[in-house]
């Protein structure tokens, strides 16, 4: 089913979802990858203060190519979200709503996922010019050293993703690969 | 004897940088092209064809095809009878690849040191293979590689009892892992023989042969076949969510190995299988 829907991602909004639905997504979403996690974990097992707040919004897995002057951001496709794993259900706990990567998670994030009411949706990777286009508007919010892996703040209007980890526990890696595999004949 | 200037090959080197990463060579982009047509997953070919627009902005607009622009392998296939005068051939190339990634905005994806981490903000150095040829000439292959494939490759020591069987079960054994982190329709490299080393660079040479060049042993070319079938028998499909195109392509090449041996490497590319080749 195709729906248009905001982010940060509404409570009910996020338990309506269902692994499979083929959502549009407008509204403010952030970007964090490997080396920006691993700060907030640093920053949590420490007692401090994230750079943004987790509640209700959503994480983008990426980490863009330069923006050519005059746009928004260069290239901005998904990275692969099981190196987020590690660092992923303590984030969901606190209220993070939604994540966008690519790729297969492991059953603690699924597991936090279900308890917490949230979903993990995939883009295509390897579309980054595409999903560009997407990007209304780029600003870095924290860790401006980390080069490509800073914390941005993005603006985003009919950004395509597809829900693959529900907040009931399906898996669309796991029901779609099964539907297509077939026996080879030889 | 030829003399070239080093220079020559830094400005090349900078420019296939560029190219490689916003068009596909026309081999790459025919399969994909085609993929689109045979598809049976309804979301598969929805994917496909944002695969095909996605190219399509990205030579229109000079975006990269995929923001990771990669680690830079570069092939060099160096004349014996080139002289290179003007500096050192390995501080040409790696100026190349760092204008390239400079002027072309690219992402710069490389560390300095793999515990530390520190981007090297220029997205040097790039790793290097040479090989020295008969002739005057230098051929050049700039093949970017994304590290969402690249972490999903794997390399098997296998046993000669293993055999081809065992050859098999190894390509789709790292396939069926690979999944949807590979960004899969994928390009299946594959190494058979050597050594470990020598396996793993096998592998890495056939990501960037042309899809539509056929081996030249019969055993190879029938393996390659049958490869690309099971793989698309195992549903993963575009980008993971089911279908019947997970690779478009399975390349091998084979090298002589020890008795005791049958080392099989597995190197996994995405769609975005990079490579720009020039001769000077």
């Amino acid at each position: 089913m195709d729906r248009h829907i905001s982010v940060p991602l509404k409570d009910e909004t996020a338990a309506s979802l269902r692994a499979g639905d083929y959502v549009y997504l407008t509204g403010t979403i952030y970007t964090a990858r490997d080396a920006a996690h691993k700060r907030m974990a640093e920053i949590l097992a420490g007692g401090g203060q994230l750079p943004l707040e987790m509640e209700h919004n959503v994480i983008y897995y990426m980490g863009p190519s330069p923006a050519r002057e005059g746009r928004p951001i260069g290239s901005a496709g998904p990275t692969t979200a099981s190196r987020m794993d590690k660092y992923a259900p303590a984030l969901l706990d606190l209220g993070l709503k939604g994540m966008i990567g690519k790729g297969k998670r492991s059953r603690e994030v699924k597991e936090a996922l279900v308890r917490n009411g949230a979903v993990y949706f995939a883009a295509v990777g390897g579309a980054g010019a595409l999903l560009s286009r997407s990007v209304t508007d780029s600003q870095v919010i924290a860790y401006d050293d980390l080069g490509t892996e800073a914390i941005r703040r993005l603006e985003i209007r009919d950004f395509p993703v597809i829900v693959v980890m529900d907040s009931v526990g399906n898996d669309l890696y796991e029901t779609a690969v099964h539907e297509y595999s077939r026996e080879w004949k030889g | 004897m030829r003399t070239l200037n080093v220079a020559e090959i830094t400005e090349n080197i900078k420019e296939m940088c560029i190219e490689a990463n916003h068009f596909l060579s026309s081999d790459m982009a025919r399969e994909l092209c085609a993929a689109a047509g045979t598809e049976k997953a309804p979301l598969g070919r929805q994917i496909l064809q944002q695969l095909q627009e996605n190219l399509k902005i990205a030579g229109e607009d000079m975006i990269p095809i995929c923001q990771d622009t990669g680690m830079a392998v570069i092939f060099m296939e160096v004349g014996q009878d080139v002289h290179f005068e003007g500096g050192f051939l390995e501080d040409a190339i790696q100026e190349g690849v760092r204008r390239g990634y400079a002027e072309g905005f690219l992402r710069k994806s490389v560390v300095k040191d793999p515990i530390f981490r520190e981007n090297t903000k220029d997205n040097t150095p790039a790793v290097i293979h040479y090989e020295i040829v008969p002739g005057d000439r230098v051929r050049i292959t700039v093949a970017p590689k994304g590290f969402g494939s690249e972490n999903m490759s794997r390399i098997f020591m296998l046993k000669p009892a293993d055999g081809i069987e065992g050859v098999k079960n190894a390509v789709l054994t790292a396939v069926k892992d690979a999944g949807p982190n590979a960004c899969p329709p994928m390009v299946v490299g594959v190494g058979i023989g050597g050594t470990f080393e020598k396996c793993a660079l096998l592998a890495k040479r056939a990501l960037t042969r042309p899809l539509d060049q056929v081996p030249d042993l019969e055993y190879v070319r029938e393996l390659e076949r049958e490869l690309l079938e099971r793989i698309n028998c195992l549903g993963i499909g575009p980008a993971g969510l089911g279908g019947s195109t997970t690779a478009l392509a399975v390349n091998i090449e084979t090298f002589p190995t020890h008795i005791a041996g049958l080392p099989v490497a597995v190197n996994i590319c995405c769609h975005v299988n990079r490579h720009a080749v020039r001769e000077v």
